[in-house]
């Protein structure tokens, strides 16, 4: 990563620390009742100072702590937090927890299992997530009683 | 010594079970690189929401004392910490283990565990009480100061940027403000629906602590496993026992060390794991042998790693000051009991209190004895392939966060803190004292409100608040904390720089 990859980096989380905390200090400060608002006003005039400090030192350059992002690892990570978002999302409770969670098991070992695709490693990725699929049935359903949403499956 | 009173509670049939499920369940997580013992104990808050307060504080309490001990196989036998507090462990154990003194380092682990946890949680029975009325001198504005110290100490101590670690701080206090004021009932900064009702600090937990340990699982790409186990021999007990008693400087050290790091708010096992194995080191006649498989070493880290763990809830359970993330994670299972730490505990639930702490008690006895029996099968267990290890963290976070109210939106705000704290760590922010504003937030404020109507009744808020030698001494700890934050910033930042700058020469020659 080069010097100013590694600065715009930084500066981009800053900016949106800096302008969450001027939204937060600005809803504390015009926002009613005034006395609901007394803590957050204190804790918001501290945190833009800090945010405003922390821009600075991003768009200085001196902003050193912290690894930032790789395009490898964003490559990396894409498929999976793709998964993620999609089953908590919308598939959870559209396919029903368990259907969901077996199904995105399944997509999680299959997208990073590195060994190669054959139908014993496949039997693998079904049967592994349907056998962690029954234990979390049995200690949620059976044990603690949670009803979860009841999708297409369940 | 009222403690003694309560050990039946410990023993009855569903609370020694929770115990025994805790301390091995435990051991197993332990053993398991990139599960760390904060987040197992926040996967687990949800299993206790059916049991009654003190037998789910026996779960987590097992749980938090195991997995730090379980750690230290795979750091042994992989040569990989299962948490940071076993780090200095692996220096020593894993070159016993490759001299085929695999089953003797585990054995001296386990043992110098015990006798460290043991002696920490003395520590936590005697301070506690002691603490615990000193504490009734507290006023709203010292609490105040008190959660506002934790935070800040929090955030310059766990985080390695000044400015990061204190923002990551008030975040956390933001996120405690969202939802409705608890005396006006106004609404406050309530961006979605999801968020009317406050954001549910265990949600938060599994959500902060989980979710970035799945990415980072998800980072590792398709890569084969690399691990390799070595093997573990057979070993007589008692030769363990008697050669790990044969090193009492090491258990003295690592135990003083760990305990002394433990009552510190936010300084952790990693620290005290390290600085009992250096001073060990540097006390030692065989200081040359250290790092090339010497017992002393094992025995230093691994005594003060577990030493550490009953007096870090000293600072929890009498002044509600969370001493550790881990221990902020147990203040959230205490919190949705409706159990309040402090003079509350002790005076009103007594019976919670100490059958949890006597409970940690037998805990350290039945965690060496089990981690000696299962410590080579826990070994084959931390070799899970990782992406199973991620979908099933990923699952069990989507159950735990919606099985706390039922509902959508604890799991919609667990996945985007989640998401959102990965983003953050990547950048240098830490989850620690983001996780402490968050719990601590409520503390700060009601007291802060409680404090501003007995000022405005009498001597005027700055009078209140910032006079009387209580208060003095906590605002100065507060800028001690803070000031020796900013200095460690200017010695690390620099070093970090200077790391960066050869990186970068050394690529553009390759």
């Amino acid at each position: 990563m080069t010097a100013s990859t590694h600065r715009l980096q930084h500066l981009v989380p800053a900016t949106l620390i800096f302008a969450l905390a001027a939204t937060v200090t600005w809803l504390s400060f015009t926002r009613e009742p005034a006395d609901a608002f007394l803590f957050p006003r204190i804790i918001s005039v501290v945190m833009i100072g800090l945010a405003a400090w922390n821009f600075a030192r991003a768009a200085l350059g001196l902003a050193r702590v912290g690894t930032g992002l790789s395009t490898g690892l964003l490559i990396r990570t894409a498929p999976g937090v793709a998964v993620t978002l999609v089953y908590v999302f919308f598939v959870a409770k559209w396919l029903g927890f368990y259907a969901a969670s077996w199904l995105a098991c399944v997509m999680i070992y299959a997208l990073y299992d590195p060994t190669p695709h054959s139908s014993a490693a496949w039997a693998k990725r079904i049967l592994v997530p349907a056998g962690f699929t029954v234990i979390i049935y049995l200690l949620f359903n059976t044990l603690l009683k949670v009803q979860t949403p009841r999708g297409i499956f369940f | 010594m009222e403690f003694l009173g309560y050990f039946g509670g410990v023993f009855e049939p569903v609370a020694f079970m929770l115990l025994l499920g805790g301390t091995i369940g435990g051991l197993i997580l332990g053993a398991t690189p990139g599960l760390s013992p904060t987040m197992a104990v926040a996967l687990l808050i949800p299993f206790t929401f059916q049991l009654e307060p003190t037998q789910g504080l026996i779960l987590l309490g097992a749980a938090y004392t195991s997995t730090v001990a379980g750690g230290a196989v795979s750091a042994i036998l992989l040569k990989i910490p299962g948490a940071p507090a076993n780090i200095a462990t692996a220096l020593d154990g894993h070159e016993m283990a490759r001299k085929g003194q695999g089953a003797k380092a585990l054995h001296m682990s386990f043992m110098a565990s015990g006798v460290g946890g043991v002696l920490g949680v003395l520590l936590l029975i005697f301070l506690t009480p002691l603490l615990a009325k000193w504490a009734l001198a507290f006023g709203p504005s010292h609490l105040f100061w008190m959660a506002i110290l934790g935070v800040t100490v929090i955030g310059s101590l766990d985080s390695r940027s000044f400015v990061k670690g204190l923002l990551s701080g008030c975040l956390g206090f933001w996120l405690s403000m969202i939802g409705y004021d608890d005396i006006q009932g106004a609404q406050r900064f309530i961006f979605h629906d999801a968020l009317t009702g406050g954001i549910n600090i265990i949600a938060a937990l599994i959500g902060i602590f989980a979710i970035p340990q799945v990415i980072e699982m998800f980072a590792k790409g398709r890569v084969p496993s690399s691990i390799s186990s070595l093997n573990v021999e057979r070993q007589s007990l008692m030769a363990s026992l008697r050669e790990t008693f044969m090193y009492k400087r090491a258990l003295a050290i690592g135990t003083v060390c760990g305990s002394i790091i433990g009552l510190i708010p936010g300084v952790g096992g990693q620290i005290a794991g390290l600085l009992a194995y250096d001073q060990s080191r540097k006390f030692s006649p065989d200081r040359d042998k250290f790092g090339t498989g010497h017992p002393e070493g094992v025995i230093a880290a691994e005594s003060a790693n577990n030493a550490m763990v009953g007096p870090s809830l000293v600072p929890l359970l009498t002044l509600s000051i969370p001493g550790s993330p881990t221990a902020a994670v147990l203040l959230g299972g205490l919190l949705i009991h409706g159990i309040f730490p402090g003079t509350d505990l002790f005076d009103n639930h007594p019976q919670v209190a100490w059958t949890f702490i006597n409970s940690m008690l037998i805990g350290q006895i039945l965690m060496v004895v089990f981690g000696i029996w299962i410590s080579g099968w826990a070994a084959r267990v931390s070799k899970v392939p990782t992406p199973i290890m991620a979908g099933a963290v990923l699952v069990l976070s989507l159950f735990g966060s919606y099985s706390i109210q039922q509902s959508m939106g604890d799991v919609y705000i667990m996945l985007v803190l989640g998401l959102g704290m990965y983003l953050l760590e990547k950048f240098g922010f830490s989850a620690a004292p983001l996780v402490l504003g968050l719990i601590l937030g409520p503390i700060a404020e009601a007291n802060f409100i409680q404090g501003s109507m007995i000022a405005n009744a009498g001597d005027g808020l700055i009078d209140y608040f910032l006079t009387g030698t209580l208060n003095l001494f906590l605002i100065a700890m507060v800028l001690a904390s803070m000031a020796y934050s900013f200095w460690a910033t200017m010695i690390h930042e620099p070093r970090v720089a200077a790391s960066r700058a050869a990186q970068t020469k050394a690529e553009a020659a390759e």
